[in-house]
């Protein structure tokens, strides 16, 4: 972008960013597939998530009509370990830093 | 009439019939031998997807995750194949069909490169993948069902 930036080098040592980079959540993304049954992907949603029969439904219709939805979210720990309970399920899951 | 009805604590009792029980421990034995051929199926590569977009992150992912993910899936295979002949599943067991047949639907449908606008009602039993097809069909009608009951 701009190559005018003459900030001291002194100022990005600090990198203040690093803290807010560790701390932003990672988020959990569940992809539409054609293969997934609708009732199955709400049946998986309340199931692993403890979700309500609305909000899981919810959840799958923007899978479903949008192709993506973002499902969970939390520490990469986190994260990770309800993308494998989705992968189990057959789900298609990733996961990415937001 | 449903194969299936919900009875006390999430069991589930089956009302299959013995051909289907015959079909389903097909599937389940057949899923089994293909995952131990390892990860080359097309079918099977859908069971174990990435998880980052970062190779270098993924790589990690699958080195935690990988080795558990198959044991789900042979576990609750193994499920099926030992409770095919039951009257009725416990809530556990319920569970590991549920997810065994979702992953025969899986491979499947992933060989058969299904998309959602595909023309069931025009299905033709000519096609070269007709027997995959309706078997595909099958799974689906009865995990249907089995949602019905489970949730």
């Amino acid at each position: 972008m701009s190559t005018t930036l003459t900030a001291p080098a002194e100022v990005e040592v600090e990198q203040p960013d690093d803290v807010d980079e560790h701390d932003r959540p990672w988020i959990v993304i569940v992809w539409n597939d054609p293969i997934n049954l609708m009732s199955y992907v709400t049946h998986v949603f309340q199931k692993l998530f403890g979700y309500t029969r609305a909000h899981a439904t919810k959840l799958m219709l923007q899978v479903h009509y949008e192709g993506k939805a973002v499902v969970s979210s939390g520490n990469r720990e986190k994260a990770e370990l309800d993308v494998a309970r989705l992968h189990a399920y057959g789900l298609w899951a990733t996961l990415r830093q937001d | 009439m449903s194969r299936f009805r919900r009875i006390e604590d999430g069991a589930v009792r089956l009302d299959l019939p013995p051909e289907e029980r015959a079909l389903l421990l097909e599937v389940a034995r057949g899923l089994q031998e293909l995952l131990a051929e390892g990860d080359a199926d097309p079918g099977v590569k859908r069971l174990f997807p990435s998880a980052h977009e970062d190779p270098e992150l993924d790589r990690e992912f699958r080195d935690l995750t990988d080795r558990q993910l198959r044991t789900n899936r042979e576990e609750a295979l193994a499920v099926v194949q030992r409770t095919v002949e039951s009257e009725a599943l416990s809530e556990e067991e319920a569970d590991a069909w549920l997810r065994a047949l979702n992953d025969a639907r899986l491979v499947l449908g992933t060989r058969l490169e299904l998309t959602e606008d595909f023309d069931w009602d025009g299905f033709d039993p000519e096609h070269p993948d007709a027997e995959e097809l309706a078997l595909y069909a099958y799974l689906s009608w009865l995990q249907e069902q089995f949602l019905d009951v489970t949730r």
